[in-house]
Order: C-alpha cells, then sequence, then structure tokens
C-alpha cells in the first residue's frame, strides 16, 4: 500500500523506465507502419488526388489527427480540425501556446517532425488551381514542389528563420530557382529585387548583397515575406509573424501582408495569440483549445457574439487601449496535461458555465449560423442557448 | 532645520525623482580601444513616482527603457544627473547604505526562463536575499517564506521543486516572490508580462495589482504593450530614442496624446473589433540607431507634422496641461 502511495505522489508526468519502454516500443510499431507507408516508390496518383468539397475552398482541413508519440505517451497535438481557407481571405487561428495551431500549420506544410509526429486520420486538400492534393497523403517528393510555390510560411523568429552565413540575395534567389528551373541566373536575380521592393525594402540592390545581422528585425520580416511570396503561392501561412515585432513595426508589416494578398490574390492563414491582429485582418476566426477547434465563424460573429466560454474568457483576459477595467479576468485552471485528455470537455474544468451535461462525451459541433459554430453544450438544440442551472 | 522637514515631506510623497538622468555606453573598437562614439541609450529624462502608485514606460524596442530602470536601480553606472529615492541621491550611498538599499529596491525581469538559477531550488531562490539581508529571524525564517509564497499564489511545497519544473507564468510568480521577499518599497517591473501567454498575463497583472495594493508598493512598470500599460499605470511616461517625449496621467496620454509619437503608437496598437476603422498613423522605417541620432527632434525623421525648427532645434520640455510634459515643437508658442 505505501509503495502503492509513493507512486502516486509523483509528478503526473512521471512513468516508470520499464513502462516508458514499452511505450516507446508500441509506438515504434505504429510509427513504423505508417512510414513504411510513406517511403513507398512510385505511389499512384490516384492515392493522393482527390476533388475538393467547395471549389472555393483553397484549403480544406478534414478531422484531421496529427498525434506525436513520445516515450511517456501519445500527445494528440491536433484532435480532429476541420475548417476551410476560401480563395483570397483570411482565416485567423487563435489560441494560447501549446493549443495545437503551429500544428495544424506545420501539418499542411509537411513539415511535422517525423517520425514522432505523424497525421494519423483526416485529411488535408490543397487547391493549387489544377489539382486538388491531399496533403496527408501526398508523398515527399511531390510535397517539395508544392511546398513554397503553392503553399508558403512566413515564421515567427524572423532573426533565426534566416540563414545567418548566406546574403540575402542567395537565399532569396534559392527559392525562387528552385521552383523555376528554366529561368536564368541574371532573371532571377531580377526577380529577387523585384520582391524586396514589392515589400517595401527601399534599398533593394543594397540589401540584396547585405547579411541578415545587418537589418532590423522589422526588415528581416520582411525579407521572410518576399520570400513567402516570391513564387506566388496560393496560401501564404503566417505563423505569429508580428509577435517579436514592436507595436509600430507590427502595424507596417500587417499593412504589408494585407495589401500584398491582394495583389498576389492569395489566401492567409494566420495564426497569433493576439486578438486585436486577429480582428484587424481575418475575415474568418478560429478558435483553438487543446488541439480541438472550441469555436469558429466569421471575424464579426466571433468578435460580436462570442460564445464559447473559452473565447469569451481569452477576450476578457486582454486588456484593450481605451476600455477601462478594473480588475482582468483570468481563466481559472491550466490546460490539460495533453498526455492524459479528460474524456468530456477539455475545457470544462476551467469553465465557469459548466453544467450537468458537461460530463458527458466531448461535445460535438453545434451551427448556430451556416458559418458559426461552437463546441460546448450550452448551445444544444442548434442555436438555441440553454440555460444550463 | 526647517530645510530638513520639507524634504521628509516631499520624499513622504514623491517616492522616487529621476532628475536629468543621462546614460552613455561608449563604443570602442581598435586595439587600444579607443573611444569612438557614444550610444545616448538614456538622455536627459526626467520624472517623479508618487508612493503606491504605478509609472508606465513605453516605446519601442532599443528606446532605453531597460536601461533606464537599471540606472534608477544603480545596477549601471549614470553619466550625469540624479536619481532621488526617498530624498536621498542613489549614488552617492556608500557601500553599506547600498546594501540596505537593496532591500528597498528591487527589479522583476523580462524572462522568466533565463533570469532564475536552474541550480538553485525555489526555497532557495525566493530565500537567499531574505538570509543574506536578515529580513527575518532565523525562528521565523521557514514561516516567512510560506507566506511570501503563498501571497504571490506559490504552494509551500513548491520549495524543493527546480526551476525547470514550472510553467513560465508560475516562475514569473517565484521572480515576483524573489523580489518581494525583502520587504521592497519600489519595484522595477521590466516586461514582467511580455513572455506569456493572454491569459497567464492577466493572472500576472492581477497579482501585482493585488500585492500592490496590500503592501503599498510603488511600481515602474516597463512595457512596449500600451494595453497592458493603460491598464495597470497610473502616470505614464512615453520613451523615444533615450528622450522622454511625453509624460503625464493615464488620462491625459491615452485620452489626449500630445506628441506626433503617442499618436503614432496609439494608433499602431491592433483593436480586437472588426468594425474599428483602420484610420492610422503608419510610422514610417524604424528607429533611427541611437549612436548617432538625428540633429533637432530626434523624432523629426519619422514625423508627419515636422517643422523646419523641428531639423535644428532640440525642443524643450514643456507642461501643456496640469502635470502633462511634452517635448514637442508643436506646443511651443514662440514658434507658431
Amino acid at each position: 500500500m505505501a509503495l502503492f502511495n509513493k507512486k502516486k505522489s509523483k509528478d503526473a508526468n512521471y512513468i516508470s523506465a520499464k513502462e516508458s519502454r514499452r511505450i516507446s516500443s508500441e509506438n515504434r510499431k505504429i510509427t513504423d507502419e505508417i512510414e513504411k507507408q510513406r517511403n513507398r516508390k512510385n505511389v499512384p496518383r490516384e492515392e493522393y488526388i482527390t476533388q475538393m468539397k467547395d471549389p472555393n475552398n483553397v484549403v480544406e482541413f478534414d478531422d484531421l489527427h496529427t498525434y506525436f508519440f513520445t516515450d511517456i505517451g501519445t500527445v494528440k497535438a491536433v484532435d480532429g480540425v476541420s475548417f476551410n481557407i476560401p480563395q483570397g481571405k483570411t482565416v485567423g487561428v487563435v489560441g494560447e501556446s501549446g493549443c495545437g495551431k503551429s500544428v495544424t500549420s506545420l501539418s499542411l506544410m509537411q513539415l511535422v517532425q517525423r517520425p514522432q509526429g505523424q497525421i494519423v486520420k483526416g485529411a488535408i486538400r490543397l487547391n493549387t488551381g489544377e489539382e486538388v492534393y491531399d496533403i496527408a497523403k501526398t508523398p515527399s517528393s511531390e510535397m517539395q514542389k508544392l511546398r513554397g510555390n503553392t503553399v508558403s510560411m512566413i515564421f515567427q523568429e524572423p532573426m533565426t528563420s534566416l540563414n545567418p552565413v548566406f546574403r540575402i540575395g542567395v537565399q532569396l534567389d534559392e527559392v525562387i530557382a528552385l521552383h523555376n528551373e528554366d529561368m536564368s541566373k541574371e532573371d532571377v536575380k531580377k526577380r529577387s529585387i523585384e520582391m524586396l521592393e514589392l515589400v517595401g525594402i527601399a534599398n533593394s540592390e543594397g540589401v540584396y548583397k547585405m547579411y541578415p545581422h545587418e537589418l532590423s528585425g522589422g526588415m528581416r520580416q520582411r525579407i521572410m515575406i518576399a520570400m513567402g511570396i516570391a513564387c506566388n503561392p496560393r496560401v501564404i501561412i503566417a505563423d505569429e509573424p508580428t509577435t517579436a515585432l514592436d507595436v509600430t513595426i507590427q502595424a507596417q508589416i500587417l499593412e504589408l501582408l494585407r495589401n500584398l494578398k491582394d495583389k498576389i490574390n492569395s489566401s492567409i492563414m494566420l495564426i497569433t495569440h493576439d486578438l486585436g491582429v486577429i480582428a484587424e485582418m481575418a475575415d474568418y476566426v478560429v478558435v483553438m483549445y487543446a488541439g480541438k477547434i472550441v469555436e469558429r465563424g466569421t471575424a464579426e460573429e466571433i468578435f460580436k457574439n462570442p460564445c464559447h466560454p473559452y473565447t469569451i474568457g481569452l477576450m476578457n483576459s486582454k486588456p484593450v487601449v481605451g476600455k477601462e477595467v478594473d480588475r482582468l479576468y483570468s481563466i481559472p485552471g491550466k490546460v490539460p496535461n495533453p498526455i492524459d485528455m479528460p474524456n468530456y470537455c477539455y475545457f470544462k474544468d476551467r469553465c465557469e458555465k459548466r453544467f450537468g451535461k458537461c460530463e458527458a462525451a466531448y461535445p460535438h459541433e453545434i451551427y448556430l449560423t451556416p458559418t458559426h459554430a461552437v463546441s460546448c453544450y450550452l448551445y444544444d438544440d442548434k442555436g438555441e442557448v440553454k440555460d444550463g442551472r | 532645520m526647517e530645510d530638513n522637514t520639507i524634504v521628509d515631506q516631499t520624499s513622504d510623497d514623491i517616492i522616487l525623482e529621476v532628475k536629468n538622468l543621462k546614460k552613455y555606453f561608449p563604443i570602442k573598437s581598435g586595439a587600444l580601444s579607443k573611444q569612438k562614439g557614444e550610444v545616448k541609450a538614456v538622455d536627459d529624462i526626467s520624472f517623479k513616482i508618487k508612493r503606491g502608485t504605478t509609472m508606465g514606460l513605453v516605446g519601442e524596442s532599443g528606446c532605453g527603457k531597460s536601461t533606464t530602470g537599471r540606472t534608477i536601480l544603480r545596477l549601471l553606472d549614470k553619466t550625469d544627473g540624479q536619481v532621488l529615492f526617498k530624498g536621498k541621491e542613489v549614488f552617492d550611498l556608500n557601500k553599506k547604505e547600498l546594501i540596505d538599499l537593496r532591500t528597498k529596491m528591487q527589479i522583476i525581469f523580462q524572462d522568466p526562463y533565463s533570469s532564475l538559477s536552474p541550480r538553485l531550488p525555489v526555497g532557495e531562490i525566493i530565500g537567499e536575499a531574505v538570509k543574506e539581508h536578515n529580513i527575518v529571524p532565523k525562528e521565523e525564517y521557514e514561516d516567512y517564506l510560506d507566506d511570501i509564497m503563498e501571497s504571490c499564489g506559490l504552494q509551500p511545497y513548491h520549495k524543493e521543486r527546480y526551476p525547470h519544473e514550472f510553467s513560465g507564468g508560475q516562475r514569473q510568480r517565484i521572480c515576483i516572490a524573489r523580489a518581494l521577499a525583502v520587504n521592497p518599497d519600489f519595484i522595477v517591473c521590466d516586461e514582467p508580462v511580455s513572455a506569456l501567454d493572454v491569459s497567464i498575463q492577466a493572472q500576472i497583472i492581477n497579482l501585482l495589482k493585488e500585492l500592490q495594493e496590500k503592501r503599498n508598493l510603488t511600481y515602474l512598470f516597463i512595457s512596449h504593450d500600451l494595453s497592458v500599460v493603460e491598464h495597470i499605470s497610473d502616470t505614464v511616461g512615453v520613451m523615444y530614442l533615450g528622450s522622454l517625449v511625453e509624460f503625464g496621467n493615464k488620462k491625459d496620454i491615452f485620452k489626449n496624446p500630445a506628441h506626433p509619437y503617442t499618436q503614432a503608437l496609439l494608433s499602431a496598437v491592433p483593436v480586437p473589433d472588426p468594425d474599428v476603422k483602420m484610420n492610422r498613423v503608419i510610422l514610417e522605417g524604424s528607429i533611427p540607431s541611437p549612436a548617432n541620432p538625428p540633429k533637432g527632434c530626434k523624432f523629426h525623421t519619422r514625423c508627419n507634422r515636422c517643422m523646419e525648427i523641428c531639423k535644428t532645434v532640440v525642443p524643450e520640455v514643456r507642461e501643456i496641461e496640469e502635470g502633462h510634459f511634452v517635448r514637442c515643437h508643436l506646443y511651443n508658442e514662440d514658434v507658431k
């Protein structure tokens, strides 16, 4: 009995070495199986060419599950996420760190750390204009042609995502040359300088020859954006593009992104934890919590009529310039352990509106309007708000 | 004698006064480390903080906010000017007096991941200064530590744990507890919430406010997040390239910003409301190098209301309303 108690008093993440070995060998079996599937040569095209549900969408996430098989258990980083990115629109994904918003975008780029991280279920349909690819099944060799060309990504840290030992020009040329093999060297350089001008760099010829350390944070982020849009992608994933920047520079970069999106007619998937940035940029908003979407809708719906208690809490916990409150609301408790998720609503333990029904399984998405969906028992029976107490 | 009483009265009210503080960093190069120039990180700033209030200090990165905070604490030497803490010049104190001062002024750093020693258990981190300064008798030490930890939202059993076992929000609580443990009057908060998530941010801000009420603390709150500064501060100073361009009550600054830089800064803050039309002043370019600041008004290169005089003459500080100071030629009657 004493032994049993001792075990229990340990950290929730604690497991014995024996247990860990068992888990890791089991993981190996699962990941080897998936990797074998992935690494086949000459995968028939029918396997990954599909059809869009709605041809106006550029990307459709359909019940995406991305898991990480770690030695202490399986982390369900993305657990059944479905949403669409329509052509020419901006979709904002918001949530706290660790909620799976970055993993969702990395899954779209097929950049999830393999073999531990795997898309185990679901589909990501990417419309290149001519064909529709299912990213979850596309082999790496095909993916290389899409990555940077049809989908591209702007990373959070402009300081660390540029290579410090190469000149800006070389790094930009590489992107363009890789996707346009028939271009001559001069044309590639011309295009690079054009791109630099497009992102508002005045001294483009000079910057072309500079090293990343010679530029400020805002300038570096502009370079990253130039790289991202160099091949006129259909979708730009912007993963916290302004988090590392000052407000004034942030305003410049957001303005730039907005203008560029219209110029090259692409869609943006904007990942951020700043609700202000989302409100300013996004047409559609997706709120994520612990690997699942808790609420999604148009920006109007989410900001005017937030329904999920988590969305409401998130909005109240951020101070707003010009609005005075005595005490900031703070969501009690913390995010559940990702290895050992409860079998009821993940937010229940922190929720102030929980009631009897919340004990049941994780709530389904309930559509309040055709575009506004929320996963919460408070809104059971389509659109009607039920008073739980 | 009479003079003394006056000083005492003011020191009761004004806990910290900074007068024309300057901090220049030399730029050295060559084999003999010859001085080639100076970075004017803090260039002639003055302000006062009343006891029990919070002064917010905002500005872009590299404008000298943190250097100001550190110079006030005498973690850096000043180049010129005065820092009066409770009426006493901080830089004139001898070694022994300085040790006593350390218990009265504390700092909370930005990054809770790098400001805690990974090799010390939390109890040790918080208690080290308590032992050093003999804040409480030995037999009360443990209870005192529990008290401090509890008031910062930590459990007493956390004492034996190491910083890596805690999340970002809890680490910041440890930093706050460490600062509070020596029972200070004045705390410099150097971007205490920038590294944290929104919901955790709210918890820490609430904690700071609670502690201020309970212990009558005075904060110098350094941040680049205007919404957080508006929420927590009583007075606000706006810095640009080492100088304080505007200083006043929170209401004056946020409702009625006078300096073009403050106006631009405020309009750059994204508002979580999709209906708010973006009618913003977007500042061109980025902050100039402090080693080679522009002549005249430092802001004139990016200012949208720049006049001829701004390019040559450094503007004086002017009081446009009671307690609202601006350093800008727009409010100079002689120019108009």
